[in-house]
């Protein structure tokens, strides 16, 4: 407790001596997530086709296009939330470091332990401090770690939200404002050390300011973690991202990737005109 | 230059309409306010003989009920002790009943029968109980003397499951509590599958994507959301459970003394006492007005705790109590 109050800790570098061990959490180190012909329904409608996609250990991948192109089911269908909508259905097939996520004998809960998410608005736990949300996916695993306090420093700090709050972690984390709540889930996805971290428009609730902290984090998470994103903002895209897939819908089809590649590529000579037109801001 | 400002208030004359709104709820909450103090008043004033003879103390404190002696000994701490016991039974056995069905309803049942789900639930707290009473007292309480006396071999080291010599099981405590918890437990799982439904789906999300099972969603996000929910289930269900008489009136002896023993013969609940003893003497009748009154006092306090935690439990952030 002391131990932690009086570290003088620096933004961006992790803090503890010795970085905090867990067992019985998920493999160590980022992976690569492959996605094969994959296609969503709800109920007996297609709204995403045929997604073939790479997203490679260690970078980060944009996924953008207009809404309502099946952007965010992708997302879902990465750890498994996507079932949990009623209706819910799917095909193809997604890899996770080359094995199946929906093979047999691969559960929900040890994905979604691999594969850490946060989402559009910030869902923390209100009611509980800002230490517990951060340690609550650990709870729920029943993973263990050798050091709690130091895990929870260095998540935060991961998050960029240890500065603000290392004097109040016992406050509820319901307390904060919305760009620190989001932080704050960040954190929470990330003590459990993830091997990717989904992020489905994690910065569209938010002020400038929030939006420009959280893109710090993102750059500092790369290479450690695999993060896909999904965002509207084509600016915010050009700047976090390694790579950019662009979804697009015609009127009542299905969502398809219309063009992938580097992101200067898609941003600077797209080979569809209508990525171009995405890209800069013709429609959508 | 902020000194020289004056602040203006901007009010409006309220429209004819909304005028005439104001005036017909306000009559509507003034009329529910006079009835309960007109019938705390009628209790009060009715119960005068009696309290005057016994003394509101001796009144309170006295676990007999005689009324062929000069001056009369009545007092309703049996009564009242009965009626705790036989609430708080059928609280403890309604409430956990209540909250499993509530979270089987609103988390494990799919969404179609969900609907059907809610809708038994809540048909189930409209059944005159009456009905439970009668199907207790003539077919469940034989069914509960086995298990009666099971618990008291095995726990009569826990003084309120001991028994004497002979015990009969039939007519106890713990079987009008039973039958009472069936009637408890419908308003139980409505109020808290009502509250639970309510939790916010984003931190069930947020609970499922960090890896949770759905019975550790349920720790993490449902049952501390709902913990305000659940007291206040609690309490309207002991509401429910203090006034109930039917069932009570046809299973307990009504013998005014106190009993501890709640797997024995024996016990009597206030409003139990009243059903069996009504239409008696003009004395007695008045006793039974100052048994009502206390009765009245102890269920209008549980239930204005109970809806005051129900009321604070949206936010999500739990209630102390």
């Amino acid at each position: 407790m002391t131990d932690t109050l009086v570290r003088t800790p620096s933004p961006s570098a992790p803090i503890a001596s010795t970085p905090p061990t867990l067992t019985g959490g998920p493999p160590v180190g980022a992976a690569t997530v492959e996605a094969r012909d994959a296609c969503a329904w709800f109920g007996e409608r297609l709204v995403l086709e045929g997604v073939n996609l790479v997203m490679a250990r260690g970078e980060v991948t944009a996924l953008i296009g207009p809404s309502g192109c099946g952007k965010s089911t992708f997302l879902r269908m990465l750890n498994r939330m996507h079932e949990l909508v009623p209706g819910a259905a799917l095909d193809g097939q997604i890899f996770l470091d080359g094995e199946d996520i929906y093979g047999r004998g691969m559960r929900a809960q040890q994905v979604r332990l691999r594969v850490g998410m946060v989402f559009q608005k910030p869902n923390p736990f209100p009611a509980m401090s800002i230490r517990e949300n951060v340690l609550s996916g650990l709870k729920l695993a029943r993973i263990k770690c050798d050091d709690t306090e130091a895990l929870v420093e260095q998540s935060l700090n991961r998050a960029s939200l240890w500065k603000e709050v290392r004097d109040r972690l016992g406050s509820p984390g319901g307390a904060l404002s919305g760009g620190q709540q989001q932080r704050l889930c960040i954190a929470r996805s990330l003590a459990v050390q993830p091997n990717v971290l989904l992020m489905d428009e994690p910065c569209s609730a938010l002020d400038p300011t929030s939006t420009r902290r959280i893109e710090d984090t993102i750059a500092e998470l790369r290479r450690q973690v695999t993060v896909v994103i999904v965002t509207h903002n084509m600016q915010q895209a050009h700047r976090v991202s390694d790579r950019c897939a662009f979804f697009l819908a015609a009127e009542n089809e299905p969502g398809i990737v219309v063009e992938q590649g580097p992101t200067e590529t898609i941003f600077t000579d797209p080979t569809d005109s209508r990525t171009r037109d995405y890209v800069q801001g013709r429609f959508g | 230059m902020a000194a020289e400002r004056t602040p203006r208030f901007v009010t409006e004359e309220p429209a004819q309409v909304d005028r005439w709104f104001d005036r017909i709820t306000l009559a509507a909450g003034v009329v529910v306010l006079v009835l309960l103090t007109l019938v705390g008043l009628f209790l009060l004033l009715r119960s005068r003989d009696a309290l005057s003879v016994t003394g509101v103390w001796e009144f309170l404190t006295r676990a007999e009920w005689r009324t062929d002696v000069k001056p009369a000994r009545i007092g309703v701490l049996g009564l009242v002790m009965g009626t705790v016991l036989v609430a708080f039974t059928a609280v403890a056995i309604a409430v956990p009943f209540g909250v499993l069905a509530a979270l089987f309803i609103t988390e494990y049942s799919s969404t179609r029968s969900r609907r059907y789900l809610t809708a038994l639930v809540d048909l189930l707290a409209a059944v005159p109980s009456v009905l439970f009473g009668i199907w207790g007292f003539r077919f469940l309480s034989a069914q509960i003397e086995p298990l009666s006396r099971w618990i008291s071999r095995h726990f009569s080291w826990i003084p309120i499951f001991a028994t004497g010599k002979h015990p009969r099981f039939s007519g106890s405590i713990f079987i009008a509590g039973i039958v009472v918890s069936l009637m408890a437990l419908p308003i139980v799982a409505s109020v808290v599958r009502e509250v639970f439904a309510q939790t916010p789906p984003g931190e069930k999300e947020a609970a499922f994507a960090l890896g949770a099972t759905r019975w550790g969603m349920i720790r993490l996000v449902v049952l501390p959301f709902g913990r305000g929910g659940i007291i206040g289930g609690a309490m309207l269900g002991l509401g429910r459970a203090l006034g109930e008489t039917i069932a009570v009136a046809l299973i307990l002896p009504q013998v005014a003394q106190v009993v501890f023993h709640i797997l024995e013969n024996g016990g009597a609940t206030v409003s139990g006492f009243i059903a069996n003893r009504a239409g008696s003497d003009d004395f007695t009748t008045s006793g039974l007005m100052a048994a009502g009154l206390v009765l009245f006092f102890l269920t209008l306090g549980t239930n204005m705790v109970a809806s005051v935690v129900v009321s604070h439990s949206r936010s999500g952030a739990g209630v102390e109590l």
